[in-house]
């Protein structure tokens, strides 16, 4: 069951941090790149401190808009502590971004850790690189050129 | 390029609703927020065709919206399930009278109740106010229906309930958009027997709503939003709403019967869709709705255990459903919310927790007073019951210390009635209005209070101070919850009065006014190791492993609220 011609990619962290942003930004970056996207998210809590988590869903056709547990191919965790609690969703051969997280502290502006995980994201997913710079400057608008160069630093990882 | 210009746009199911009711032509548009509707009028108040508002509460925008679709205009009311409980008067008698130009109840269920106060299936108002239900499972069915819905409710003369679940209002997904059409807009109605209803008119409008009942039940046949896919597996699911793609992702060869026209239930297409399956399973989330009608057709069908009427389902539940599993009980790990940094809120609670008193609360941000450590509201209902919960609990227990807590936009959407209600009956008490100046927990919205309309337009602003004094309240104080010691003295004074009081805990959210000062120094050679600071329920302070404390640099607002409460001096204000 399931169906393997999806890109199944699960974003989590905590209120405040980005998470949002940067499932928004690979949702409209894969819509203009011509593929079928649902995205699934829960607002009002979000502001406030708790958990945050936006399923995001990518292919020639996607039925649900949430992720089955053990079939998320990308686990992009901006917590440790939500990296944990959400690990049942990643799949066997699925990319956990935990590790990456480390990284962040190298970043000239570590508030950006969104821009640098979408990059990571967007090396390993079929979707040109000029979408991900349109859907960066149509979705955060602020510090283009900033959030492009921090983009390229995690596409190089 | 600018998303705007694009045929295809990456909508939520609130935003694709939006732009199928303005492409349709849609005039007036009203609602008070509440998750998971708000985003609807946000997207709508953006064209200026349309004539959009944040009404004082829900039975007001429904009024609104209604008087608009009588005068002739395509129009929309929009709210969440529990906001429609407030808009039932008019509701049950707006199905008499018809309308002029379309009009769309919008109602919004929060299945697994992720911001809201009950799961309610808003599904049994369509039985009850005997009117067409229109469910769509995806922001792209959200958009398509929403335009049929304003015809169905022109052709049948009737308001359309048009219901949304979370799982729908808050995803996302590509929509292909196309251009407004104008409607021509009519005359005002002169039909009195139509829209006055008293009991002579109201009886022979109730004999029409019988027979357009029985003609809405001919069109359920006949709908394309009811739609029809043949599986080869034998097997067959009758579903609504969002459960729909649970079941295309786990049982991708099963035939299945999505009703997007709800009720009235289009009974020989159930009848003959149940006829060449082995098994035929209902898969609906929260209550039996489609079960219970089927039941009376006397289809045999398998469905969910009873387990599964409480929460939201999820993909991985079909294949459980089908085999008659119950629910398997997972235990929330999810951080749980708290106020945010700095938030004025906590000054009123850490007060309330130290004078131990009973406090009655309502529905906002400020409900999280409840949770430990704070634990300082004891009863949270529904919009404006912090006023009279405050009052029958004193009714019941006169000699106790009883609070009763309300927001500003709370207090101005149903809390003034019941104001007035406890000034008549001679009643003593203390309200604190905690007034933010915002209607915080749906992220902002402008209020009578705030001055300003729903598109950001100057507007009179209402005064809570004016309109508690003209109510009648003996006294009335404005004080900002930072001065921590000046409120608490206040709040001790007036509830040894034999008066009622109100007092307006005034200062704007932390949301908007982002302001930080530097947080407080910590000398941890005079801590105590008490846990008063850690009882505030701050997340800028933050317990270490040696039973310390540590103030989070990065979270902390500098609020100081920490340093009010030390009592052993170890946390004092910067500088």
């Amino acid at each position: 069951m399931g169906n393997s011609n999806v890109y199944n990619i699960l974003f989590c962290g905590t209120g405040g941090q980005g998470v949002l942003k940067a499932s928004e930004v690979c949702g409209v970056a894969a819509v203009n790149a011509g593929f079928k996207v649902k995205k699934s998210e829960v607002h009002g809590m979000a502001q406030r401190g708790g958990s945050v988590e936006s399923h995001l869903r990518i292919g020639k056709e996607v039925y649900s808009p949430l992720i089955i547990p053990g079939q998320a191919d990308f686990l992009v965790s901006f917590h440790e502590d939500e990296s944990k609690r959400m690990n049942h969703f990643l799949s066997p051969q699925g990319v956990d971004f935990t590790p990456f997280l480390e990284k962040v502290n190298q970043l000239p502006d570590h508030r950006l850790v969104n821009t640098f995980f979408l990059g990571i994201l967007a090396s390993r997913l079929p979707i040109p690189e000029e979408h991900w710079h349109e859907a960066i400057k149509c979705v955060i608008g602020k510090k283009i050129d900033e959030n492009i160069a921090i983009f390229r630093m995690g596409f190089a990882i | 390029m600018n998303q705007k210009e694009k045929t295809i746009q990456f909508l939520s199911g609130d935003e694709a609703l939006g732009r199928g009711a303005y492409e349709a032509g849609l005039g007036v548009a009203c609602a008070y927020p509440g998750t998971p509707s708000t985003e609807i009028l946000e997207y709508l108040s953006k064209y200026s065709e349309v004539d959009s508002q944040w009404s004082v509460n829900e039975k007001v925008a429904f009024e609104v919206a209604l008087g608009a679709a009588i005068g002739g205009v395509r129009s929309l009311y929009a709210s969440k399930h529990v906001g429609l409980n407030v808009a039932m008067d008019p509701l049950m008698t707006a199905s008499y009278t018809g309308i002029n130009a379309g009009f769309v109840i919008v109602v919004c269920d929060d299945p697994g109740l992720h911001s809201s106060q009950n799961e309610q299936d808003t599904r049994w108002v369509s039985i009850y106010g005997k009117l067409p239900m229109i469910e769509p499972s995806s922001p792209s069915e959200a958009y398509r229906f929403i335009k049929e819905a304003f015809q169905i409710s022109e052709q049948f003369d009737t308001p359309v309930l048009f219901r949304m679940t979370t799982r729908v209002a808050h995803s996302k997904e590509g929509v292909q958009i196309a251009v407004r059409t104008e409607n021509e807009k009519k005359a005002l109605p002169m039909d009195i027997s139509k829209y006055v209803m008293v009991p002579g008119n109201a009886f022979k409008r109730h004999i029409l709503v019988e027979k357009r009942m029985e003609n809405l039940s001919k069109y359920a046949e006949t709908t394309t939003l009811n739609s029809l896919e043949t599986g080869n597996s034998g097997i067959g699911f009758l579903t609504s709403g969002v459960s729909y793609h649970y079941i295309k992702e786990m049982f991708p060869d099963a035939s299945v019967l999505k009703l997007g026209f709800t009720y009235p239930f289009c009974d020989s297409k159930i009848r003959e869709f149940s006829r060449d399956l082995k098994e035929l399973y209902i898969v609906e989330e929260l209550d039996p709705f489609i079960e219970e009608h089927v039941k009376t057709l006397g289809i045999p069908f398998k469905t969910k255990e009873n387990s599964y009427r409480i929460g939201e389902l999820q993909p991985q539940d079909i294949p459980r459903i089908v085999e008659g599993l119950p629910r398997t009980e997972v235990k929330s790990t999810a951080r749980k919310p708290v106020l945010c940094r700095g938030c004025p809120h906590r000054f009123v609670f850490t007060i309330l927790k130290r004078l131990k008193v009973t406090v009655a609360g309502d529905i906002g941000c400020y409900t999280l007073g409840a949770t430990p450590p704070l634990s300082a509201l004891h009863t949270c209902i529904c919009m404006g019951a912090g006023i009279t919960v405050h009052e029958g609990l004193r009714r019941a227990h006169p000699d106790q210390k009883i609070i009763g807590v309300i927001g500003d936009s709370t207090f101005i959407h149903s809390g003034i009635t019941g104001l007035i209600n406890a000034v008549y009956n001679n009643m003593k008490g203390l309200i604190i209005i905690l007034d933010n100046s915002t209607t915080a927990m749906t992220g902002g919205q402008n209020h009578p209070g705030t001055g300003q309309t729903i598109t950001g337009q100057k507007a009179p602003r209402l005064l809570l101070e004016e309109i508690c004094k003209s109510c009648g309240v003996t006294n009335v104080d404005v004080l900002t919850p930072f001065k921590f010691k000046e409120l608490e003295s206040l709040i001790r004074q007036r509830l040894a009065e034999d008066a009622l009081s109100v007092i307006i805990a005034r200062e704007p959210c932390r949301l908007i006014e982002r302001r930080r000062s530097p947080a407080p120094e910590y000398v941890q050679s005079k801590c105590k190791k008490c846990g008063l600071c850690l009882s505030i329920d701050c997340p800028g302070v933050v317990k270490t492993e040696d039973g310390y404390i540590t103030i989070d640099q990065e979270t902390c607002a500098g609020c100081n609220l920490c340093v009010e409460i030390c009592s052993p001096k170890a946390l004092r204000q910067h500088g």
